[in-house]
């Protein structure tokens, strides 16, 4: 199958992604991506040039001139850099697959 | 009192909370009593529908308990005293497994509790257990849950609609009195048409995500589903507001919108965009809606055609927008500090790799996949960039819409609930369900969906009121008149 994804392009954002796809499934989603990419292909119809980005909904209503936006016109708020009490950590280890208690234990990371 | 539930039938609606509230008040009906019978009616019909992953009744009882105790003293109770309420499985709840629909978090336990699942349980609610949805709230039929899919309980070979198609069938079949969900694409909106309930989808940072476990954080809302909409405007005054935990969430005053919703609609400015009404829509979808507009006008709103031009680019923006977000998003489960762990790993990267692979469903990897690819090098101008340049244009789109009216009323879905599998092997046909719901999403403006009538076969159609940003009191003074056309 053709397409604006090759087989070679699947197995490379597999391993971007840190999927590692069953040899049955990727025909299946070489072709959906090809699916996809191929109907969101419309947005080439539209000249975007010198349009900024739209990351984030404060984006919009953060009105640079200091003028009140359907928000505050703050944007997203943050919090004072301050210490506070976290999670217990017996109860956040429980739930681990692997730990020493004070610890999560994984398989070894570098191979001798 | 009207509150008896009938075990016979699996479509049932539930009572005002205001009727229960009375009841509990005036000692005519006990909180442990209506918990009870909810967990009856849930013992006969979750086999079939599949709503409840996990009951917490132990929990529930010991609230409903409490409530009994300060009404027998004649205590001021809280606003949702006694009231019983579902939670959908993306929101974190202690004492009960949150798995998101997937089988990557199965016995997941949490140590803590999200804030819209806390403001409840201090509002007084009686939390029943976690429902259903599609795996990490990936779909639009329920169909992608790791744990089965959720059944239509108007007509039960259809879907519920999703994600949150569970938190929907609950309340259609009396299974909660109120539930919550999430929507980042049209979850709450489209399930809540699909089986005829009341749901609601508030501007974005309105409601605290804290402890949502999140798809698409520029996207991810979290709302109620109720039976009419003066309950859904009663559970978002309890669960809205600015919290510390959640640095999107915004310090807006909250309104009550119940108040709101009872308020006139005389002179209000109504918009129809003749893209929500073009190629696609189902005709009898089109008439139920159509026909909620003419209610909308005989109660004295003024009705002006507008156009929303860039409405076709919004699935393509979104599926880009959203997958992105998401293929950054699910890194964090990799086995290392909570969920599943591949058995047959060798090393670290194997670890990661194979405890991905076991642990998430189809749709999960080709959203991964699809996002990654966006984002990766060569690709993110063309796809990921793009997306957001017309993100801005479609939010803006909207904003100069609402300088001229003051909500817009849409289709909630181009169909009513399709037939379980119908749609399980094209994924892009799946996406086009969300074809009149991402616009909202995308632009952070709020809507509600509000049932407008039926199709000859009986299936529910819901229209979608949409009101700028932070006008919650608005979109459901408009849903409030329709509903109280068909009274």
């Amino acid at each position: 199958m053709s397409g604006l994804v090759s087989m070679e392009e699947v197995e490379r954002v597999a391993e971007l992604a840190n999927l590692d796809l069953a040899e049955d499934e990727k025909p299946r989603m070489q072709r959906d991506l090809n699916a996809i990419l191929e109907y969101v292909a419309q947005l080439n119809q539209l000249d975007t040039a010198g349009i900024e980005p739209m990351a984030q909904v404060s984006d919009l209503l953060s009105h640079p001139d200091g003028a009140i936006g359907a928000d505050t016109g703050h944007g997203a708020l943050l919090r004072a850099d301050a210490l506070k009490a976290s999670l217990d950590r017996a109860e956040v280890m429980e739930e681990a697959p692997d730990t020493d208690g004070a610890f999560f234990r994984t398989p070894k990371v570098i191979e001798r | 009192m009207g509150i008896e539930l009938n075990t016979e039938t699996l479509l049932e609606k539930p009572a005002t909370i205001a009727a229960l509230r009375e009841g509990i008040t005036s000692g005519t009906l006990t909180a442990t009593e209506l918990a009870e019978r909810y967990y009856a009616r849930i013992a006969e019909h979750n086999p079939l529908l599949n709503v409840y992953l996990s009951l917490t009744k132990e929990k529930a009882l010991e609230q409903a308990s409490a409530v009994d105790t300060a009404a027998a003293k004649g205590d001021p109770l809280a606003p949702l005293a006694g009231i019983p309420i579902g939670i959908k499985d993306v929101l974190v709840m202690q004492g009960a497994p949150s798995t998101a629909g997937s089988a990557i978090l199965k016995g997941y336990h949490p140590p803590y509790d999200a804030t819209a699942v806390r403001k409840l349980t201090a509002a007084g609610a009686v939390l029943l257990g976690k429902i259903n949805c599609d795996e990490f709230a990936m779909g639009s039929s329920n169909e992608n849950s790791a744990y089965g899919p959720v059944r239509n309980p108007v007509d039960t070979d259809r879907v519920p609609g999703g994600s949150s198609g569970g938190s929907a069938a609950a309340v259609a079949a009396n299974l909660a009195v109120a539930t919550l969900g999430t929507d980042t694409g049209g979850s709450i909106r489209q399930p809540a048409s699909f089986c005829g309930v009341v749901g609601v989808l508030p501007t974005y940072g309105r409601v605290s995500r804290y402890g949502l476990i999140a798809f698409a954080s520029s996207l991810d809302r979290v709302g109620p589903f109720a039976g009419n909409v003066r309950d859904a405007a009663e559970i978002l005054r309890v669960i809205a507001g600015e919290d510390a935990s959640d640095a999107t969430s915004s310090p807006r005053p909250v309104e009550d919108f119940a108040a709101e919703s009872d308020k006139d609609v005389r002179g209000l400015k109504i918009g129809i965009p003749e893209e929500y009404f073009g190629d696609g829509l189902d005709p009898e979808v089109r008439a139920a809606v159509e026909g909620g507009i003419e209610t909308l006008r005989a109660a004295g709103c003024e009705i002006r055609p507008i156009s929303l031009k860039h409405t076709k680019y919004a699935i393509p923006v979104y599926y880009l927008v959203a997958t992105a977000e998401a293929s950054a998003n699910l890194a964090r489960f990799d086995g290392v500090r909570y969920g599943h762990r591949s058995a047959s790993a060798t090393n670290l990267s194997s670890m990661y790799r194979l405890s991905r692979e076991e642990g998430f469903g189809p749709e999960v990897k080709r959203r991964i996949l699809l996002g990654t690819y966006a984002l990766s090098a060569g690709y993110y101008d063309a796809y990921y960039k793009k997306a957001q340049q017309v993100r801005r244009l479609l939010a803006e789109e909207f904003l100069t819409a609402f300088t001229r009216v003051d909500a817009i009323v849409t289709p909630t879905a181009p169909t009513a609930a399709f037939k379980l599998g119908e749609k399980t092997d094209d994924p892009l046909a799946m996406y086009l369900a969300d074809i009149y719901t991402v616009t909202a999403s995308l632009a952070g403006i709020c809507g509600v969906t509000v049932p407008c009538g039926v199709t000859s076969a009986g299936l529910p159609v819901g229209m979608q009121v949409l009101a700028p940003h932070f006008g919650e009191g608005t979109a459901f003074r408009v849903a409030r008149a329709v509903e109280s056309a068909s009274e």
